[in-house]
């Protein structure tokens, strides 16, 4: 048994990427050294800004031979069988063993691998490693070919036991592998050997360096809570930063600051922002006042000054940064409040002239779109429609601070200050702090009302706006970030239980954006019309439709002028049939009254059957149902985000197949029920009982050609069963239809659960198809009972199982 | 330590300082770039000469414009005119670390007393086509250089891959001259009998410059200059390599690389004019990069960028 040392020595790697890479280390050495048949009792990896460490104990000191017996063919075999199971193994005849068996003789390869030394396996595994190592990002120097994160220097290799340390001999791309190591860059820049891990971590120790991150991690805590108690401060509590700060350093010294009290008055965030951000400092908070009045910087090394010049440079660095805050912050407060009538009029002014999207026009066009869509949706989120039009308003005003310019970070919460400090109303300051959240799946949803609005406002007009110009998600690329959008809303309404038809809200504003080329396809449409009505005196319904609705969605920009020849060829191909209403659809203005759903289905209809013209059909198609099409990828966004709440993807299927599914909060109700029923005894029995009617009566109706829903008649009863399962039905619609009404999912299934003994009851004594048609016809009948209530709650077909 | 270099005393001192060191380590100390540029790697002593085989090893002061810098001279240490000092070997060489850290020395920065860092800090020149990875330097957690190993130029593979180095003199000599406001620090040695600050020098110019780019430059001009810089760039590259006058293969890399220059520099003053929105920036970004990548496909195939093997740039592209 042995132990191994691992030391890939180089120049400054990433703090951030230093313990992804210890892992990665650990586990292909580790896993490289087992395949090839050794064995190791324990591991450990370790890391410093310039080095990579795996040490390795009871390591085995050679594989295992191995003995693979391979059976070939007949001894009798044709010779170019033979020849090829030769060729296979490497061997040749005579090295085969013939054995006896019942066909005659067989060839058999043996292949004996003798045990190889440990060091011959671990130098090619290392090599590998090396050459195959998944640094987030590598490069090459000099005048190379090797990759590593920053240019490797050498290679410490070393098997030790009781008996001394040998270096395993490997040269990778001229880095030669030895037994020695560097001290601190500064303090101790000699190189030195070591014989085993233990001697390693000691003289590692006496030349300034601190192999253990943990240990590094657990000496800056301690340190930094040491000067700032000697001070009656605390610090600032970040284990992001102290991982960082541990990555930075090899021999971490933390020194104490002080801020000068000329930029106490600045927000907490924009100290601890701009000290963390800019200059990796800890923040120092006095407990008595309640402010960040110090820092805290680890240095990477010791002065004969003790830190003095250090800390002076890094006392100097941070005034000048903070001075930059303060000047944004005194300025930004000018503006916030140079007029009272109309705060932060400058930056709103500002924002006309930044583009958002060329295709959607500036800041200032946007904020105008979800100020007016705030104050729509104020009501459903039981918000102040003023409030939420003033803050929809001001609410990204602070984009054009100083201050976010410096530190987009503090996006949001500048406005949050600048707001209070003009003295605007302060759910209008906390709508401009809040209305960009929540932004991933964990973090906090608003609540407070306006906000409410304000952050469904931004996020929809973000998502109707680039499915209007169709600038959707596609595979990984999502630049516009409208996945999180729409988990966003998703959070927003059902974090606040809204209630609300996505659908109408989406609608308006796609077609509103889409305004391009509206009125010339309008009329190009109109001219066609003209032509047909003179000319043509037969045309089919569904096509005067298609053009009919064409129009209307050519008003509202949906058509282009390329959608406007497919309609024209819907038109042709359709010529023949015979035009009842044209002059009704002709008198009709357009858009006002018609459904919105049967504009969409007509036009599809047309659509379909133009299979040659499919490539436009789709354009069509994509257009007129754009609104449809957000509110699928919703559903998808909702898909992913329940799941992760442990709801199948089936029971979302069969309540998203249900209507009013844009209804979020409604469809998250109904899909908790089903979820919830499904995990009784009853559900998936009922499921069972209810796709066994559902199979036979499709398979009848098909057979038959008519759909049984004329309604069963109780007298047409045979069986008690049959009898019974009337009662059932009549007592369970009786419940289901009011709890529905008041989307009350769980009793409506409840109710639907009684059903499932009297349909099993029925199942098992009561046969459908009767020779009797009359019976049968009613029995079918009833079938389409159960069918219909349990379709009433969801879609129980979609359900697997 | 003993042989510690006395304080340097002015800003050009420790410039003078820098092309010593640099020169007596093998650098060609070369002169500033004629042209305006937005920082040392655009002189073509980088951007070119970071392409092909060729060993290489220059230095040089490069003033660089930053028009959306300009602080009318207020800023203590924005300036929209500036001084970079460059340094640039291919292939790097194993001990630049060590040969960088000798230059904070020269100058006075003594790493006994210091803390000097190497921190995380990858370079990309989305003008350029060009990434590298490295660190910027920090001494008492004042950023001092930009330390990059070259990855790709103007879309090419840097092979062998060059180490860049690039101070930021004036934030640089502040706080080796211990200077607060940049307008205050010596330019030339304070005990001259004609001490000049370097707001002496630069003051008024920082104000006439800011109000310029941020109001003065005419921005129809400035478009139509962008088109006519981009025109030109490709309307060199477009003659054909060999040179009926002199009867040689003449490929006019460099001039065509002014071209790309200028350009980069007017979208920079259109971009300080505030003219340009967030999406066209992306574009007119992306016009500058394909003018960068054409001048680095021309230069591979001239004598200076050519790989000693012979093989052209068809080989690395």
């Amino acid at each position: 048994m042995s132990d191994l040392l691992i030391e890939l020595f180089s120049e400054e790697i990433p703090a951030r990427m230093q313990a992804r890479a210890r892992d990665d280390l650990k586990s292909m050495i580790t896993n490289g050294l087992v395949e090839a048949g050794l064995t190791y009792a324990s591991s450990g990896a370790f890391s410093t800004p310039r080095r990579l460490v795996l040490s390795i104990e009871g390591l085995s000191a050679e594989s295992k031979p191995v003995r693979e017996e391979r059976k070939g063919p007949s001894a009798s075999a044709p010779p170019a069988a033979i020849e090829g199971f030769l060729r296979s193994t490497g061997l040749t005849l005579d090295q085969l063993e013939r054995r006896a068996d019942k066909k005659g003789e067989t060839l058999y390869a043996v292949i004996e691998k003798p045990g190889r030394a440990a060091s011959v396996i671990i130098a090619e595994v290392l090599e590998t490693t090396i050459r195959t190592f998944p640094w987030p990002k590598s490069m090459r120097w000099g005048s190379g070919t090797l990759r590593w994160v920053r240019p490797l220097h050498s290679i410490l290799c070393l098997l030790s036991d009781e008996s001394g340390g040998a270096v395993v001999p490997l040269n990778i791309d001229g880095i030669q592998s030895s037994n020695t190591t560097a001290g601190h860059r500064f303090l101790s820049p000699a190189r030195f050997p070591v014989t085993s891990f233990d001697d390693y971590v000691v003289k590692l120790k006496r030349a300034h360096v601190v192999l253990d991150s943990a240990e590094r991690e657990a000496a800056i805590w301690q340190g930094a809570q040491n000067l700032a108690f000697a001070a009656g401060m605390e610090v600032v509590e970040d284990k992001g930063l102290l991982t960082e700060v541990a990555g930075l350093v090899e021999w971490p010294v933390p020194l104490m600051g002080r801020i000068a009290d000329t930029f106490l008055a600045l927000p907490p965030e924009v100290l601890q922002t701009s000290m963390k951000e800019h200059q990796k400092f800890f923040s120092v908070r006095n407990p008595k006042t309640g402010r960040i009045e110090g820092f805290i910087t680890v240095a990477n090394t010791e002065t004969a000054d003790h830190g003095e010049t250090i800390l002076k440079g890094n006392q100097k660095v941070l005034s000048a940064r903070l001075s930059d805050a303060k000047f944004f912050w005194e300025n930004d407060l000018r503006v916030a409040k140079a007029n009272p009538d109309s705060p932060m009029q400058e930056w709103l002014d500002g924002l006309k002239s930044v583009t958002f999207h060329n295709k959607l026009g500036s800041q200032a066009d946007r904020i105008a779109r979800i100020a007016a869509l705030a104050r729509e949706i104020a009501p459903l989120v039981k918000a102040d429609p003023d409030l939420a039009e003033q803050a929809a308003k001001l609410a990204k005003a602070d984009l054009r601070s100083a201050m976010v310019g410096e530190f987009p970070e503090l996006q949001g919460l500048m406005g949050m200050y600048y707001a209070r400090e003009a003295g605007l109303p302060e759910p209008v300051a906390l709508a401009a702090r809040d209305h960009y959240s929540p932004l991933g799946p964990t973090d906090t949803v608003p609540s407070d009302p306006v906000s409410v609005a304000v952050a469904l406002a931004d996020k929809i007009d973000t998502l109707t706006g680039f499915w209007a110009i169709d600038e959707k998600p596609t595979g990984s690329k999502d630049p516009f970030a409208l996945r999180r959008a729409a988990l966003g809303v998703i959070r927003l309404v059902l974090g606040n239980e809204v209630r609300a038809r996505l659908e109408f809200v989406f609608r308006p504003r796609i077609n509103g954006l889409a305004t391009e080329n509206a009125s010339s396809a309008l009329n190009r449409i109109a001219d066609l019309f003209l032509e047909i009505s003179r000319g043509e005196e037969f045309c089919n319904r569904p096509a005067s439709y298609a053009l009919h609705e064409a129009r209307c969605e050519a008003k509202l920009g949906l058509i282009l002028p390329e959608d406007i020849e497919v309609i024209n060829n819907v038109l042709e191909s359709y010529s023949d049939w015979h035009l009842d209403h044209i002059d009704n659809v002709l008198s009709d203005d357009g858009h006002g009254d018609v459904n919105q759903f049967e504009i969409t289905e007509a036009i599809r209809n047309s659509a379909d059957k133009l299979g040659k013209m499919s490539r436009k059909k789709t354009k069509i198609l994509g257009r007129v149902s754009a609104s449809s099409d957000l509110l699928a990828f919703f559903h998808d966004r909702l898909k992913v985000f329940l799941k992760d709440q442990g709801i199948r993807h089936d029971v979302i299927d069969a309540c998203l197949a249900m209507p009013g599914n844009d209804d979020l909060t409604l469809l998250v109700k109904r899909a908790e029920a089903l979820a919830a029923f499904l995990k009784t005894e009853d559900g998936p029995n009922l499921l069972q009982g209810f796709k066994r009617a559902n199979t036979i009566l499709t398979q009848a109706e098909a057979k038959d050609g008519v759909e049984y829903s004329y309604g069963a008649d109780p007298k047409f009863a045979e069986t008690d069963e049959e009898r019974a399962l009337f009662a059932a039905l009549d007592t369970a619609e009786a419940q289901i239809t009011p709890a529905m009404r008041r989307e009350d999912f769980a009793a409506a299934m409840a109710a639907m659960a009684q059903l499932r003994a009297p349909i099993d009851a029925f199942f098992t004594a009561v046969q459908v198809n009767s020779d009797n048609p009359i019976i049968r016809r009613n029995r079918l009948n009833l079938l389409h009972r159960i069918r219909a209530i349990c379709a009433g709650v969801a879609d129980l077909t979609r359900i697997d199982g | 330590m003993a042989d510690a270099p006395k304080a340097p005393r002015s800003f050009q001192e420790i410039i003078l300082r820098l092309q010593n060191y640099w020169a007596a380590q093998g650098c060609a100390i070369l002169q500033p770039y004629d042209m305006e540029v937005g920082a040392g790697t655009f002189h073509p002593a980088t951007t070119l000469r970071s392409l092909g085989s060729k060993p290489w090893a220059a230095a040089y002061v490069q003033p660089s414009r930053r028009p959306t810098d300009g602080r009318y001279g207020e800023n203590p240490n924005r300036l929209q005119h500036y001084y970079q000092y460059q340094v640039i070997i291919k292939p790097s060489p194993p001990d630049l670390q060590d040969l960088y850290l000798g230059s904070l020395k020269a100058i006075g920065i003594d790493a006994s007393l210091h803390d000097i860092r190497f921190v995380e800090d990858d370079w990309e020149s989305p003008t350029l086509g060009a990434w590298g990875l490295g660190w910027e330097i920090w001494c008492d957690g004042m950023e001092v250089s930009q330390f990059t190993y070259f990855q790709q130029v103007g879309g090419h593979d840097c092979r062998p891959v060059s180490g860049e180095l690039t101070y930021g003199l004036e934030r640089l000599a502040m706080y080796v001259l211990g200077v607060d406001h940049v307008m205050d620090m010596p330019f030339n040695d304070p005990a001259a009998k004609i001490p000049l600050t370097y707001g002496d020098i630069f003051m008024q110019t920082e104000e006439e410059y800011s109000r310029h780019n941020f109001d003065g430059a005419d921005t129809e001009q400035l478009f139509q200059h962008f088109k006519d810089a981009e025109a030109e760039c490709q309307r060199l590259l477009d003659f054909p390599p060999l040179d009926p006058k002199s009867g040689k293969t003449i490929i006019m890399a460099h001039p065509a690389y002014d071209q790309t220059i200028k350009a980069s520099h007017l979208f920079n003053l259109l971009d300080a004019r505030g003219v340009i929105s967030v999406t066209e920036r992306q574009a007119y970004i992306g016009r500058v990069r394909a003018l960068a990548k054409k001048c680095a496909d021309a230069f591979r195939l001239t004598p200076a960028g050519r790989d000693a093997t012979g093989q052209d740039a068809e080989a690395h592209s």
